[in-house]
């Protein structure tokens, strides 16, 4: 499993990947070719023999993707995890596309961890993340499918003593002219696995797609739909017991003393374990475990966060971003004098809130360490548990599951290595369950953020400079500290608005980096940098639009002549809900927001009505996207539908705070989620491009917050410069401020 | 000992009565399909059916239940409402994660059953405690509508039938 190409270190590798870590990701793209690093590739390399043996030996297994047996079933291994954004869709339909089958022929395999042969082009690991998978994939998967057809047609030309150029292929079938000449791929799986790599194979152009381009069904749906899909949660290992955990409530604190007697009185309790932050109680079953959970009699040290809360964190962030050092990331030209115009912008920690709360199954031997977890980071896992355990890395065996919902939270191995700490001390298999209460409160949370943007106006209202100073937390800092660029700069932090789609001649951005207190463990999140950034960006071009006396969707298309690509989706989005000038009845507004995010351009526009009591409904959104070629366009309509509710969710509802040190919230009473009662209506344009591919599973969860806080502007004249959108503002006062702002 | 009827079979399990359903069915029976999801009934993922009724099971102890039929995600597929509701499911190629599924689809089942025709208020009404992270929930609703009218909803990227 661990066997890597010699040089291709993983310090290396890590390094040149995660400094671009799904972050400045147009960027990214153009940076990603020549270097030198762990990556996945089309052909055949040196670890493939090893990894196609474990997975069976197939007789024709030409790289890390394809396997196709004697007896004729074709099976393609998964370089990304399946988390809902429909990457095992979209990579088969890159595979498929180039070899010649359709997707309903193909069996679907979770990749083992393994560096080398499953590291995306844009991280040097394997990791699922950044909406970087489609992007990772484009090149590699539909040249991986071509090298294997072109084998095969290879064998059966051989076979036929023909010229490959005059065989087709079709459905897993190779074809010549001439009778008899027709052989299924099974059929040519051996002759086809004795063959040399092509050097060169053909890709086919774009007018030729087959699949690529056309809305298909999802290959993962009817276990969905049945129940028999296998998530972590599901796992089932014969022995197997249940524990589930508490860890300290205060951020950092410890365990200082454990009384289980009235734990261990309770039918079905096994065994209770004592970790340095938490315990844990091993049950028959998840109630036994849970029951003798609550019976426990914990005494806490609760450490140096013990005062902590929200407040003082918020202080130290404002204080930051008033006094600290900033490093700038970005400057042109300097700023003129002129009318200026500036505002402070807040948000909040926000949780992930997965639908599958945290688990790992760990089974610990004294030569092997088994692992079954739904996990973005594979290889992450597989090195911690090496740590733990003091076995090495190959003996350690991870099988990777089908995942109830990543958003980021399982980038981290944090839930993992408490299991396999756990399994070490027991002799038997054991799935560790957390609780939602645990899952949320000692969630790996989105960092708070304050940032104060302002420009400078010409005579006309247009602005001519921008500088934000953005203050925050950086996760590249924790998560992967060597990546941070030389001058300790975070790009993730300035990602949409150190470049923004507007042509504005001259600007500033910089970054005050805000340290938090150990225990508070800041983390990714749907969209992190451009979910924060365009929100702020967005809402103060709003901003200036109204402090220019101008109509938002006029003032921004003024600012796009250089940019047709984003003017286009402004007049799409714009069209398409009938955007007017004339008053919307009271209290109903529509916003906008565009923005270029992880190498994507999209504009929403959402239309709300605010009660009189404050409440926010969402009648109606429209979106239009320019994602480069849409693979499948039916998963970049659910991504944008399901990204767009995520934000908007998190927008009216959430934002963690701490008290006595520990996240206030728990369950989904107290840290709400978008029901469908509360779901608009919406409408999805996608522009037909051939451009490559650009991420997506972010896209519209980072557009979501700008449009709804204008939208309630435009329905009560009420600006929200923080997050969640807070109610009482939007009371009485609302109707009397409407008056003011039109 | 509780005797269950569990799709349409007995199940006899050891365990305290005021386990909940979930754990009996996941832990003990080894039913998998019905999910965790909060513990306290507010996201819905544990649904499953009581003589058709939709209800909560993480919070139902399995001593009040008696000899009521339980219905989960694994044999829902053999009652008519369920069955149209699976179909239309794959048709609108409702899921994502597909975690909250088998709860989004067993209170869908048990509207269908007991409403031919479904307002969008009904369907307000019989979903909104159900929780879905990803976002699926305008699929959902189109899901449902054609489920209960047998009229192929025009999704717009998705052709009408058929497909892949």
């Amino acid at each position: 499993m661990k066997s890597r190409e010699p040089g291709l270190g993983t310090a290396v590798g890590r390094r040149d990947a995660l400094k671009l870590a799904g972050l400045t990701v147009a960027f990214l793209w153009t940076a990603a070719s020549g270097t030198a690093r762990a990556s996945m590739s089309a052909r055949r390399q040196s670890a493939d023999a090893a990894a196609a043996r474990a997975d069976g030996a197939p007789p024709f297994a030409p790289n890390a993707f394809i396997r196709i047996d004697a007896d004729g079933i074709i099976r393609l291994v998964m370089p990304n995890v399946e988390m809902g954004q429909g990457i095992y869709t979209g990579a088969t339909m890159m595979l498929a596309e180039e070899l010649g089958v359709g997707i309903d022929q193909v069996v679907i395999e979770h990749a083992p961890p393994n560096e080398t042969l499953y590291s995306m082009p844009l991280w040097g690991g394997q990791i699922t993340g950044g909406s970087s998978s489609t992007r990772g994939n484009w090149q590699v998967l539909r040249e991986a499918g071509a090298v294997a057809r072109t084998l095969l047609v290879t064998a059966a030309a051989t076979r036929w003593h023909v010229d490959p150029a005059v065989c087709s292929v079709a459905r897993g079938v190779v074809s010549a002219p001439g009778a008899g000449r027709s052989l299924t791929y099974g059929a040519l799986a051996k002759a086809a696995g004795a063959l040399p790599m092509p050097a060169n194979v053909v890709l086919k152009e774009p007018k030729n797609f087959a699949l690529i381009g056309k809305p298909l069904r999802r290959v993962d749906s009817v276990d969905k739909v049945n129940g028999t899909t296998q998530f972590g949660m599901d796992v089932k290992v014969p022995g197997m017991k249940i524990a589930t955990v508490q860890a300290c409530p205060t951020l950092g604190g410890r365990v200082s003393g454990v009384n289980d007697k009235r734990t261990r009185a309770i039918a079905g309790v096994i065994d209770v374990i004592v970790l340095d932050h938490a315990v844990a109680v091993v049950g028959e079953h998840f109630w036994a475990a849970k029951q003798g959970l609550e019976a426990l009699d914990i005494e806490w040290d609760l450490g140096d966060n013990a005062d902590l809360t929200t407040a003082m964190l918020r202080k130290s962030l404002s204080d930051a971003s008033t006094s600290g050092a900033a490093i700038v990331a970005k400057e042109v030209g300097s700023k003129p004098s002129g009318q200026s115009v500036a505002s402070t912008y807040q948000l909040p920690m926000l949780a992930h809130a997965t639908m599958e709360p945290m688990n790992t199954t760990v089974w610990v031997t004294p030569t092997q360490c088994e692992i079954w977890v739904g996990t973005q980071v594979p290889t992450r896992c597989v090195t911690e548990a090496a740590k733990i355990t003091g076995l090495s890395e190959d003996k350690i065996v991870l099988h990777n599951q089908y995942l109830g919902g990543g958003f980021g939270r399982r980038l981290e191995t944090d839930s993992v290595e408490q299991a396999v700490r756990l399994a070490t001390k027991v002799r038997y298999p054991i799935k560790v369950i957390w609780t939602r209460e645990e899952d949320i409160r000692h969630d790996i949370v989105r960092p708070m953020y304050h940032d104060h943007i302002s420009a400078v106006l010409d005579s006309g209202g247009r602005p001519v400079w921008y500088g934000d100073r953005v203050c925050g937390a950086t996760v590249l800092g924790r998560w992967s500290p060597m990546d941070m660029d030389k001058n300790g700069m975070d790009d993730d932090l300035v990602e949409c608005v150190a470049e923004i789609p507007y042509d504005i001649p001259a600007r500033k951005v910089e970054w005050v980096r805000h340290n938090v207190p150990d225990g508070v463990i800041v983390g990714w999140w749907r969209g992190v940098g451009p979910t924060h950034n365009l929100f702020v960006v967005e809402s103060f071009m709003d901003e200036l639009a109204h402090t220019a006396g101008k109509d938002p969707l006029e003032y921004r298309r003024a600012l796009l002549s250089k940019n047709p690509r984003s003017l286009a989706l402004l007049n799409i989005a714009a069209e398409k809900i009938g955007w007017s000038t004339a008053p919307l009845p009271r209290r109903i507004g529509r916003g906008i927001a565009l923005g270029e995010p992880f190498g994507s351009r999209v504009c929403a526009i959402v239309e709300v009505e605010v009660t009189p009591a404050g409440e926010v409904r969402l009648r109606h959104a429209v979106v239009a996207l320019d994602c480069g070629i849409a693979i499948n366009p039916n998963s970049v309509e659910a991504q944008v539908q399901g990204g767009l509710l995520f934000g908007l969710s998190a927008a009216l509802f959430n934002g963690i705070t701490i008290k006595h040190g520990a996240i206030e919230q728990s369950n989904f009473n107290d840290y709400r989620s978008l029901r469908i009662n509360e779901t608009p209506t919406i409408e999805v344009h996608v522009v037909p491009s051939e451009e490559s591919p650009g991420g997506l599973g972010e896209v519209g969860t980072a557009i979501a917050a700008p449009a709804l806080g204008n939208a309630i502007f435009a329905a009560t004249g009420v600006r929200l410069r923080s997050l969640p959108v807070d109610r009482t503002a939007l009371v009485s006062d609302a109707d009397a401020l409407r008056a003011v702002a039109s | 000992m509780f005797v269950l009827q569990v799709n349409g079979e007995t199940r006899s399990v050891d365990v305290p009565a005021d386990m909940p359903l979930l754990w009996v069915l996941r832990d003990v029976i080894g039913l998998t399909g019905t999910k965790f999801g909060c513990g306290i009934a507010q996201c819905g993922a544990c649904t499953v059916h009581l003589n058709g009724r939709a209800v909560r099971s993480c919070v139902l102890p399995v001593g009040t239940i008696g000899d009521k039929a339980i219905t989960t995600i694994e044999a829902v597929g053999k009652t008519p409402s369920g069955q149209k509701i699976q179909e239309a499911w794959l048709n609108v190629d409702v899921v994502q994660c597909g975690y909250c599924q088998s709860g989004q689809i067993m209170s869908a089942a048990a509207l269908l059953a007991r409403s031919a025709n479904p307002t969008d208020a009904d369907i307000d009404a019989a979903m909104a405690g159900n929780i879905c992270r990803c976002g699926t929930y305008v699929r959902i609703r189109a899901a449902i509508k054609q489920a209960a009218t047998g009229n192929v909803v025009v999704m717009q990227a998705m052709p009408p039938a058929g497909g892949a």
